[in-house]
């Protein structure tokens, strides 16, 4: 009997992918029937340095586990690191770290709404949507001095102050977020194609969103209620109510698909802003470091003992650090990452299952994956052996796409 | 800058990420979108390595990722050349004792440019680009007068 399977390597270098990681698929005509993820090729052994180091450095080391969440892990590991030392930061510095926390919520989602843009072929799209990115990267860069990685938070405290330019400088970044959310979501919720692409594509029911125990927006696009903030509230988020967004609550019913993920994002900016305006409305006066000389500060870490786990929500799920001081150096004796992503993966090999070959990349891109918190490349073959490139499969996701565009009889 | 005069083609860059924190892969996907807007200067990302001149590496390079960047590097046409971005690509940066890393990036493929920074602004990148094109020029110019 001929052969009626071929093997498709996706990565660890592929366009779909921005990071290392290995998809193999084997395909049945267009039908995917068998997956298989490997992951580990951006592994750098952050941990093992980390505890080799001492404290302040190890919290660097925390923002390059990832470029684009370089707030969320420090902002667990000063959590853990404080709750272990019994440290508390003044008010002031709760405030600006939840501020710098949800500025980075805006840019990651907004980033995440380009690249699924890309990935199904409106690149116009994308361009529209990181050109409104750039005004909240210039407030930070105003704010900590850096478009990304900002070197802001401090174990008991943050780095830097809020000027009265910064606080008008982010009231007008609220006014021009709302009017550019308004407009993003007549462009990606209310056009048809988007619409006929997205739905019903890498779709999680509850059930299975719980079993593979996904985070973030992936589970709450599912309809599960969860989000660090309103579970475990820390800092500012104690003082307000946050709430997680679900699609019930917007439309009435949660499908879990890549359109209920887009709308779940698009919602979380919006809640961003009231965040942030929240925070400027009610900013304490006062210290922004507990312990301002960091002398004192590794003094402290290498007299005291203790364990904690610091969790915060990242734009792209729950990231939690364990730490241990074990009173003897001042560094981490015990420092273990979880990242959102890690588990968002396992989400892959079910969804595309019984997927066409052209949804690959809207499958992988919609969990907004980190391979740096994590691990990229694929390879597919056709029938006749040859292999397919990602500019292959993109072009694939991009005629699908047009197709739709047609049957829908929209013009362009 | 010296002037283009050889290199008549639109300059064409692949991407490839090692360990690298995703900083400076979003700072070069910035460097192509509307605020800087590499590609009104015909730089564009391609999607495989046998189309591309220019080879961007970003972060420092894991054990098992120096055999693929290597395969990578081999499968470009010359003239080519190799732009490191960011610090940890060009000295080992944070990760400089990490057990997992082959070392800095032109330990393992040689290297035309540095672009240090963590990470550098888009304006850095373009700069860096414009560097290796020049360096291209070069190339094309000595592959020409083999040919004669």
């Amino acid at each position: 009997m001929a052969k009626t399977t071929y093997y498709i390597p996706v990565g660890p270098i592929h366009p779909a992918l921005k990071e290392p990681i290995r998809v193999e698929a084997e395909v049945e005509g267009e039908k995917i029937v068998k997956v298989d993820v490997k992951r580990g090729f951006a592994h750098r052994g952050i941990e093992y340095m980390g505890m080799k180091r001492n404290a302040i450095q190890t919290l660097y080391l925390s923002e390059r586990i990832c470029g684009i969440c370089s707030i969320s892990h420090p902002y667990a590991f000063v959590i853990g690191s404080e709750k272990a030392l019994g440290i508390e930061a003044p008010p002031r510095a709760q405030y600006i770290r939840t501020i710098i926390a949800e500025l980075e919520r805006i840019h990651s989602h907004i980033l995440w709404l380009g690249v699924i843009a890309h990935e199904i072929g409106f690149d116009p799209l994308l361009f529209w949507t990181w050109k409104g990115r750039e005004k909240v990267l210039d407030i930070l860069e105003a704010i900590t001095g850096n478009r990304i990685n900002y070197a802001m938070y401090m174990i008991g405290g943050v780095r830097r102050d809020l000027k009265e330019s910064h606080i008008k400088a982010l009231r007008d970044m609220i006014t021009y977020y709302w009017e550019f959310t308004e407009h993003m979501k007549e462009v990606f919720l209310s056009d048809p194609v988007y619409k006929a692409r997205t739905r019903g594509v890498a779709q999680l029911s509850k059930e299975m969103a719980l079993k593979l125990n996904v985070v973030g927006p992936t589970a709450r696009a599912a309809g599960i209620r969860m989000d660090v903030r309103q579970d475990i509230p820390y800092d500012a988020y104690a003082d307000m109510d946050v709430k997680a967004i679900v699609p019930q609550d917007i439309v009435g019913e949660a499908r879990g698909d890549a359109y209920d993920i887009t709308m779940v994002r698009l919602y979380e900016i919006e809640q961003s802003l009231d965040i942030i305006e929240f925070c400027l409305d009610n900013l304490p006066e006062g210290k922004i470091l507990a312990i301002p000389n960091y002398v004192a500060l590794l003094n402290k870490i290498k007299k005291t003992e203790g364990e904690a786990i610091g969790a915060h929500e990242a734009p792209r799920g729950e990231v939690i650090h364990y730490l241990k001081y074990d009173g003897t150096r001042d560094g981490p004796a015990v420092w273990k990452v979880i990242a959102p992503s890690y588990n968002n993966i396992n989400s892959w090999a079910p969804l595309l299952l019984g997927a066409e070959v052209a949804d690959i990349p809207v499958v992988v891109a919609y969990i907004d994956p980190c391979m740096c918190c994590n691990d990229r490349v694929a390879v597919v073959e056709d029938s006749s052996g040859r292999l397919l490139d990602y500019s292959y499969l993109h072009k694939k996701a991009v005629e699908k796409t047009r197709k739709l565009e047609k049957e829908l009889g929209v013009r362009r | 800058m010296g002037k283009l005069t050889n290199f008549k083609r639109s300059l064409w860059v692949f991407h490839a990420s090692g360990g690298s924190c995703n900083a400076c892969d979003i700072e070069i996907i910035a460097a192509l979108t509307p605020r800087y807007d590499a590609e009104r200067f015909g730089i564009k990302l391609v999607g495989s390595p046998r189309h591309a001149d220019v080879l961007l590496v970003t972060g420092a390079i894991p054990r098992d990722f120096a055999d693929k960047l290597r395969r990578i590097y081999e499968q470009m046409p010359d003239p080519k050349a190799v732009v490191v971005i960011g610090n940890c690509g060009t000295t080992g940066g944070v990760f400089y004792d990490s057990y997992n890393i082959a070392g800095p990036i032109d330990e393992v493929i040689p290297v035309d440019v540095y672009v240090p920074g963590c990470p550098p602004r888009p304006e850095a990148i373009i700069d860096g680009i414009v560097k290796a094109w020049l360096k291209i020029e070069k190339l094309e110019k000595e592959l020409e007068g083999k040919e004669k």
